[in-house]
């Protein structure tokens, strides 16, 4: 169970090989329309919404522009109510400061709380190298778990497997993790729910030890949150005598009336659920747990300081975005090469990691056609194209000291079009090389145009699958020039 | 009312009969509109593609191109969004207090052509006879950056013989995003695939949509297919009259 993400090629490569798994187009094209479609309905029934995403975007631009504050009032509230507070700079100090917990303990076993923020660090990777083994209680995090694979949706991390797929892990890899799955087990949802459940419920009683994330955390209280459906997460928050949360610093909310906002946003968003089943809160540490929170950075200051990006640190992690974006529909979660997939990781990935050290990272804000449904989904109200657009030109910027072809050829087409002479001229090479090459292409394209044979790279990069009508003898300035209507 | 025609530079170079087709509309509309012929590109495709500093020279060409009027019409839902939307954060970019006034004043003035002749000069029909049956593809740009609503349908549903069948899937992309097209060809052209296959579903002899960059995707994937099934800009279809 060590699959990671690490040296995943760039988007274009991953994407290429996504595309051409059938199955895994059909189990997309499926869950995320059903998704879609709920989340709609749903969505439909709040008159107010747009306010709600407005307050939302409000609430959360406010804390950030305090955040420093806001966090310093968590710490208080935390420890005043018998909680350790931790501040982890980066994923490793993270890591560690959970490994040497589980140490102090001796406990060589964790339950999680599906969660985000350990993923990100690789939580489950570093402790597994210091002995300790930690187990995804989420159904969807089991599956991905137990079939040594990578999440590749941030709200249904197995969605690209069907659940006859689903059967398959749990007969071949439940037994070495722990209650084997019944022999007869079919792929009927209710009988997979069911294994994993007597599966699971071994380990919560056994596990003296949880970590979970934080869907929230309430400043003025110190309160967290955990919002969830399965009530898996109720079993590792209350049962283990040691529970860690890793809470990324942006997940700060100052008020429970600003919480009031982020719950009715979050289910209908992610679910298309009107209210999620199980809501947890707790402040501090509750009587006989000891309670541990690690306030992570690990790039979220970065993003912070960037002027555009830093509206990504509204994001509540609800995946609207996921379910409504064309990219990711066809090409899957694992292309991205991160566990923030979609688009709102093709924009959160570079803000915590940088642009222009990696190339991975690097052709993320590329992996969107700038549709804008993302936007449209979002409840907090992210622009994600704006942010996206930003973006590419910090890559662009990242890279100028050595220019790429594409860098030639954009300098070019801004000298040609800073001038309307110059265009004209361009214009007129077009046409000819136009008829000239109009007589090899013999293909006439439906209305009467004439097509242009497959184009040489890089115009194969289009003429591969489409044909190229071929260019008008007469571009419009020269018609209108022609015709002296001025 | 003084109204400039921003052609937009793939239509220009690649698609000058919907240019032609706009000003036949407005002239029979009544409105004289003028082509200004500085004018080159609203630098989308700069920008889009990360390219900021390229962008300048072209943004500042099109507010000097564009000055003095006091609308500007154009057949591209996505160039009028990268006006409104793109031009002040170039300008921003340029340190140019002077094209950050320049871009401040001309970018309100642009309409897309549906806006244009829904809300300004006010009609629905415009006259036009189109005798076939036609599909409705709403281009991402029209659609969400500038919102402009059912204005191309109520323009589509007086056209005299037009027979509008609904699109399936209608406001999904249909995976041109300009230079996305090549930096990621095979994504962007299953997202087409599955855009012309609604398409051919609708039965329609013709797609219309109001951005010809679409439309030069999807329409070269229909024709890779031979589907029979031929692409128009909207204008176009407006244009037609039974004389013509």
């Amino acid at each position: 169970m060590s699959a990671t993400f690490v040296g995943m090629p760039a988007f274009p490569a991953a994407a290429r090989e996504a595309l051409s798994d059938t199955q895994l187009r059909r189990n997309l094209a499926h869950a995320t329309g059903t998704i879609r479609a709920k989340r709609a309905a749903v969505v439909g029934e709040v008159d107010e919404w747009e306010e709600l995403r407005m307050a939302g975007a409000a609430i959360k631009d406010n804390t950030l522009r305090h955040l420093d504050e806001h966090l310093l009032r968590l710490e208080k509230s935390l420890t005043d109510r018998g909680a350790t507070v931790h501040w982890a700079r980066d994923a490793a100090e993270a890591c560690e400061i959970v490994a040497s917990i589980a140490k102090q303990h001796a406990v060589d076993e964790v339950v999680k709380v599906k969660s985000m923020a350990t993923q990100e660090i690789g939580l489950n990777e570093a402790l597994a190298t210091q002995g300790i083994t930690a187990w995804e209680t989420d159904l969807a995090e089991l599956i991905v778990q137990l079939g040594d694979d990578l999440p590749s949706h941030i709200l249904v991390p197995a969605i690209h497997r069907n659940r006859a797929e689903i059967r398959e892990i749990f007969r071949d890899k439940m037994a070495a993790a722990g209650r084997p799955a019944p022999d007869d087990l079919s792929d009927r949802p209710a009988e997979l729910a069911g294994a994993a459940r007597l599966h699971l419920r071994e380990k919560f009683l056994r596990a003296r030890m949880a970590v979970s994330g934080a869907n929230f955390a309430v400043a003025e209280t110190g309160t967290l949150v955990v919002v969830e459906s399965e009530g898996n997460g109720r079993m590792c928050l209350t049962l283990p005598e040691v529970l860690v949360s890793v809470v990324g610093i942006e997940k700060i909310v100052p008020t429970w009336s600003d919480l009031d906002v982020f719950l009715q946003l979050l289910p209908r968003s992610s679910t298309g659920e009107r209210m999620n089943p199980y809501t947890s809160t707790w402040s501090g540490a509750t009587e006989g747990q000891e309670a541990h929170v690690v306030l992570l950075d690990n790039g979220r200051t970065r993003a912070l300081a960037d002027e555009v990006g830093r509206q990504a640190l509204r994001c509540i992690r609800c995946s609207a975005c996921l379910n409504v974006c064309p990219v990711y529909e066809r090409t899957g979660g694992h292309a991205y090469g991160s566990v923030y997939p979609g688009p709102i990781g093709a924009i959160l990935n570079p803000l915590l990691r940088g642009t222009g050290v990696d190339d991975q990272v690097d052709s993320l804000p590329y992996a969107s056609s700038l549709c804008g449904a993302c936007f449209e989904a979002c409840p907090v109200r992210i622009d994600i194209p704006e942010v996206l657009v930003h973006l590419r030109s910090k890559v662009v910027d990242a890279h100028r000291s050595a220019p790429k072809a594409e860098a030639v050829a954009m300098k070019s087409a801004s000298w040609v079009l800073a001038d309307s002479k110059r265009l004209g001229l361009a214009e007129r090479g077009m046409g000819l090389a136009g008829r000239l090459l109009g007589r090899f292409g013999r293909k006439v394209m439906p209305g009467g145009r004439r097509a242009l044979g497959r184009l040489p790279w890089p115009g194969s990069l289009w003429s591969n699958a489409r044909d190229v009508p071929a260019p008008p003898a007469e571009s419009f300035r020269a018609w209108w020039r022609r015709e002296g209507r001025r | 009312m003084k109204v400039a025609v921003q052609v937009t530079c793939i239509n220009d170079a690649m698609f000058p009969d919907t240019g032609k087709a706009v000003f036949t509309l407005l002239r029979r509309l009544g409105v004289q509109a003028d082509f200004p012929a500085a004018q080159t590109c609203c630098a989308q495709p700069m920008v889009n593609t990360g390219y900021l500093d390229e962008a300048v020279p072209v943004v500042r060409n099109f507010v000097d191109a564009f000055a003095g009027y006091d609308a500007i019409v154009t057949p591209s839902g996505s160039c009028a969004g990268s006006v409104r939307h793109q031009h002040s954060i170039v300008a921003r970019r340029s340190g140019d207090d002077r094209l950050a006034a320049a871009v401040a004043e001309t970018s309100p003035k642009v309409y897309e052509l549906t806006e244009f002749l829904v809300d300004v000069l006010g009609v629905t029909d415009v006259g036009a006879y189109f005798p076939h049956r036609v599909t409705y593809h709403p281009t991402c740009h029209s659609l969400r950056m500038l919102g402009v609503g059912d204005r191309p349908l109520r323009l589509l549903r007086e056209v005299r013989g037009l027979d509008l069948v609904e699109l399936p899937a209608a406001d999904e992309c249909c995976g041109f995003g300009g230079t996305f097209a090549v930096k990621n060809a095979e994504t962007s052209t299953a997202m087409g695939a599955d855009k012309a296959r609604h398409v051919l579903d609708t039965g329609a002899e013709v797609l219309v949509a109001g951005d010809n960059s679409c439309l030069l995707h999807i329409g070269g994937l229909l024709s890779r297919q031979r589907t029979g099934v031929r692409v128009m800009h909207l204008a176009e279809v407006l244009a037609g009259t039974e004389e013509a």
